[in-house]
């Protein structure tokens, strides 16, 4: 570990946000100084044509297997390929790594890398004064400054005097590069962002062989084109590495400390949800059947799960929302762990199947990856706002359990949650993520299979029932008293020929009942079973006594937590608590609410927790909500707690 | 692509009855409730009876259904059911015919439910031609919701929502299905009980999708609405039995006879001469293409429904989904082995930190 010069809040226990700390310690390779820093906040921002996406993908894989701990946010417009050049087009990638132990993407980036003017316009107002931006000057040119409305050129006319500006030609230094492969311009000029990847690479001291590996294999079919590509990374490198522009470069330690002992990856949300997925199939001994349409943010599930069918996972891509949801229905009646993943819109439409695997009591799946409401709203953005239609969302008392992963990698443990709770109770169960989780990525350290819970389940195999007359029979509404689950038994079981359906079943043997006690009686037994559910308590985090408590759910987890370090290292208590279980809520959670003078409640949506949690405990939670597509920032949330704890 | 004629009978996946079966082992114990006079009680009554036949164990038979007076029939058959939501019923049992090869899927809907709500599930279900076994009640009207017309109906249908008169065009469901792609395609009459067997025969040796279209009178809501198929004074010139390998025929004494005009290539119904015998045309259900048979759907009278083909229309081998998903699960184990969890959860880019 290096000593540092850092803030207090550092200091204290790594928090996020604040001045980066950094330690010159020159030295000697290239006769360069390299400076220590304990994190950075890259963002690389480009055309959606320029690649920045799997840049950062690849700057992030070296950082991981550097060993630092890391945080990433993609950003990037529905469109596929929005025109050239425009606001609109503008894709990007913001990757925080740090020496230490870090929770979010970061708020503000120490370093821009602008691929074209609207890159630049598009992030300037996020970067903070003094902080580095790479630009690609060959693309500032009249026309494409003109596009974005520049009317002079921003890198003479003083209006970047406040930042440490970087101007490189970054596509006359690519195709320069590559002039010996007989490539078009245009081929090698595509080659400009692993040009800017070596070059940041050479700048944070980042391990290369991954990338160059990669570019082969991704290439391998067009082995001219890979080798142009490593040829670019390389030529980056020692464009950094020669010229006098870049006079320092900068060493992020690995974070051996933050991590536990063991084996690490790098990992997405919607990867992790896969894996927990394929995991939840193993330990259960059920196989996977996965009904699905495309939709953003979730179809990179249906593209992982199909990938996997040696493990026995069947992917159907259905014909629409409705048909995929009703084939897994179909599939969880077959004794199989039925899966459908989808967002907002696609629940809406799922809606009436999630009410029929209400009354049929069969297990399964609906995973929802959160994005930007109503209607098709922002389908590439990160929103909570589908959590009361998770909760509420259907017609009748259709109580659905509502499990929420809080990190991209908590996407794996909060699927094989998920699968127990339906496996259990029988019940359709939602795994609500979000667009944030889905994409972003950090360091999950790679489970024994041996520790896996074990999921097995039992189907029914013979009656369950005498009749008066001694007759044995199976009845398929007959409750298990504890857990008040009804029998699984699956067609190809002899003698337990059954018939179940949506309209109202008689308590018991199933058949259709009109019987007005009848109905009172099962609705209430089906929310006393989701109500039943066994979660674990809702564990509160307050070392110092505090009197505000800062409530959340799914992705808000690191934005909270880091603002909520920031909060203690600035000496003011405050205690955080976060739910995984939405329904039913932890057995304590009123307790613990009540034990506060203030709860305060940040949620990406307009307080659909907070109105959850009102309702039902009488608290007078104070909701904090933003709904603009990210997620929060550390330093503005610690500032509406702060102002709220001293309220 | 698999040879789908090396293959074993997809039915042979299915476990067969250790006992003799007979119709009451298909009887469930619950009272029937349609409307005294339906022809749904026909048609359980067929399916029941041919039930046996089959020899299959009946805990691998399902019966999937929509929403509808018709869906109400899985509860009375002594199989494994499912009573579903309105339309849903191809895309649930989709995901159980899929997932589960050795059980025999069958579906029972009715026009409003297969061909208005759920018409997107069944056109996918049938390019598809996932194995499944689509019993399509058309009684042209909407009874359960007591009378309103119907996509079946024929047009200026007057009705409780229609007073002035039903304003768009029907569906014919068999065209419908042969556009869809299907691979069996057959339609019957529920009071036919022969035919009706026959058909339900024909479709349960298919693999594959096969559509049955049944004819079915309500006698509440549309009563006679196929009379002129029924009525033996009418039927002989108004039913057209197709049946393979035999010239299509029909009225009293095969009169009538159906023919290709060379120069539009459209089917017309000729009185059948010494001249025109050897051009009458001979039903081909296995022909390589759908032309033919979809001419033949096109044949009768949507409003007076004279010239209506019954039989099947359309029987070929195509590959079938259930089949080539399972197949690509066996190549993938070929190609990878069997999925290994640990290997899966490491992937190919990790770091380890020690203590």
């Amino acid at each position: 570990m290096t000593s540092q010069v850092s803030s207090p809040a550092e200091q204290a226990d790594g928090a996020e946000g604040a001045v980066v700390g950094e330690q010159r310690t020159p030295r000697a390779p290239g006769g360069k100084e390299v400076r220590r820093l304990d994190r950075v906040i890259i963002r690389f921002a480009g055309d959606s044509g320029d690649g920045m996406q799997l840049t950062g993908d690849r700057f992030t894989s070296e950082t991981a297997s550097f060993g630092n701990d890391l945080s990433t946010l993609p950003n990037f417009p529905a469109e596929i390929r929005a025109p050239a050049g425009t606001l609109p087009g503008v894709s990007s990638f913001q990757l925080h790594f740090a020496d230490h132990d870090i929770l979010t993407p970061g708020d503000a980036p120490n370093v821009l890398v602008a691929m074209n003017p609207a890159a630049l316009k598009a992030n300037i107002a996020d970067v903070p004064r003094g902080a580095e931006i790479i630009i690609n000057t060959d693309e500032f040119t009249k026309r494409p400054m003109a596009k974005v409305g520049y009317e002079t050129s921003p890198l003479e006319d003083g209006s970047l005097g406040a930042y440490n500006i970087h101007p490189v030609p970054l596509t006359t230094l690519t195709v320069e590069a590559l002039k010996d492969f007989g490539l078009s311009r245009k081929e090698a000029e595509r080659s400009k962002n692993m040009f800017a990847l070596g070059l940041l690479s050479w700048m944070y001291h980042r391990p290369t062989e991954g990338t160059e590996n990669f570019l082969r294999q991704k290439f391998a079919k067009k082995p001219d084109i890979a080798e142009a590509n490593v040829a670019a990374f390389r030529a980056g490198w020692n464009f950094g590495e020669t010229t006098e522009d870049f006079a320092v470069s900068y060493e992020v330690a690995p974070a051996t400390r933050a991590f536990p002992t063991g084996t690490y990856r790098n990992i997405s949300g919607n990867l992790a949800l896969s894996y927990g997925l394929i995991t939840a199939s193993r330990q259960a001994d059920l196989p996977l059947y996965l009904g699905s349409y495309p939709i953003t943010p979730a179809s990179d599930i249906l593209h992982e799960l199909s990938k996997h069918k040696n493990f026995g996972v069947r992917t159907f891509q259905a014909e629409d929302e409705i048909a995929g949801i009703g084939a897994a229905l179909g599939a969880a009646f077959g004794g199989a762990l039925g899966v459908t993943t989808t967002s907002g819109p696609g629940v809406a439409l799922k809606s009436e199947t999630i009410g029929l695997a209400v009354s049929l009591e069969l297990p399964l799946l609906i995973v929802d990856i959160q994005r930007g409401g109503p209607s098709t709203g922002l389908p590439t953005k990160t929103e909570q706002a589908d959590l009361l239609q998770a909760m509420y969302g259907r017609n009748g008392e259709a109580p659905v359990p509502i499990v929420a992963p809080r990190t991209p990698a908590d996407c794996f443990d909060a699927a094989i949650d998920a699968a127990r709770i339906a496996l259990t109770y029988r019940t359709p169960v939602f795994l609500l993520s979000d667009g944030y989780l889905a994409n972003g990525s950090e360091p999950w350290r790679i489970p024994d299979v041996a520790d896996l819970p074990d999921l097995k389940v039992q189907f029914a195999s013979g009656p369950n029932q005498r009749l008066a007359d001694g007759t044995e029979v199976f009845w398929p509404f007959k409750r298990d008293p504890q857990t008040l689950a009804r029998p699984w038994a699956v067609p190809g079981t002899p003698g337990l020929e059954h018939r179940i359906g949506g309209i109202e079943k008689q308590d018991g043997t199933g058949n259709i009942s009109y019987d007005p006690a009848n109905h009172d009686f099962m609705v209430r037994t089906r929310q006393a079973k989701i109500d039943g559910i066994r979660v674990p308590d809702l564990d509160v985090d307050d070392p110092d006594g505090a009197r505000t408590l800062v409530l959340g759910w799914g992705s808000t987890y690191g934005p909270i937590t880091a603002a909520v370090r920031r909060l203690r290292a600035a000496a003011t208590p405050v205690a955080q608590a976060h739910l995984r279980h939405l329904n039913p809520f932890p057995r304590n959670l009123g307790e613990v609410l009540k034990r506060y003078d203030k709860v305060v409640v940040p949620e990406m949506n307009l307080g659909q927790l907070a109105t959850l949690i009102r309702a039902k405990y009488l608290v007078d939670a104070q909701s904090y909500t933003q709904v603009n597509g990210m997620p929060f920032k550390a330093e503005q949330l610690a500032k509406v707690l702060e102002e709220a704890i001293n309220d | 692509m698999t040879e789908v004629t090396d293959a074993p009978h997809l039915l042979s996946l299915v476990p067969k009855a250790e006992a003799k079966q007979s119709m009451k082992d298909f009887k469930s114990d619950q009272e029937v409730r349609w409307c005294p006079g339906c022809g749904d009680y026909a048609v359980l009554a067929a399916v029941q009876g041919f039930m046996p036949e089959l020899g299959l164990a009946k805990e691998n038979i399902v019966f999937v259904s929509g929403i509808g007076c018709s869906s109400r029939f899985p509860y009375y058959m002594n199989t494994y059911g499912m009573h579903s939501t309105h339309g849903r019923a191809p895309a649930i049992a989709t995901g159980l015919a899929t997932s589960r090869r050795d059980l025999s899927v069958w579906v029972v809907t009715g026009d409003g439910d297969a061909l208005s709500i759920g018409g997107n599930h069944l056109i996918h279900a049938l390019r598809r031609n996932v194995n499944l076994k689509i019993l399509l009640f058309n009684n042209r009207i909407y009874g359960l919701t007591k009378g309103q017309y119907s996509p079946t109906s024929e047009v200026g249908k007057i009705t409780k929502s229609t007073p002035m008169g039903s304003l768009d065009a029907p569906f014919n469901p068999v065209s419908l299905a042969l556009g869809a792609e299907a691979t069996f395609v057959a339609r019957t009459v529920d009071s036919d009980r022969k035919h009706l067997t026959e058909v339900l025969r024909a479709a349960a040796d298919h693999q594959g999708t096969a559509l049955v279209e049944i004819y079915q009178n309500c006698n509440i809501f549309n009563d006679g609405a196929f009379e002129v198929l029924k009525d033996n004074a009418q039927a002989q010139e108004a039913v057209i039995r197709l049946e393979h390998g035999q010239p299509i025929r029909f009225g009293t004494d095969g009169h009538k006879g159906v023919v290709r005009d060379h120069g539009t290539g459209e089917l017309e119904v000729v009185d059948v001469t010494p001249e025109n015998e050897s051009r009458i045309l001979v039903h081909d259900a296995h022909g390589a293409g759908p032309t033919t048979a979809f001419a033949l759907s096109r044949l009768a009278d949507p409003h007076t429904l004279h010239q209506t083909p019954i039989g099947v229309f359309r029987s070929v081998e195509r590959p079938v989904y259930d089949t080539l998903m399972a197949e690509q699960l066996d190549q993938a184990v070929d190609a990878k082995g069997k999925g290994d969890l640990s290997t899966l959860l490491a992937g190919s880019d990790t770091w380890t930190v020690v203590g």
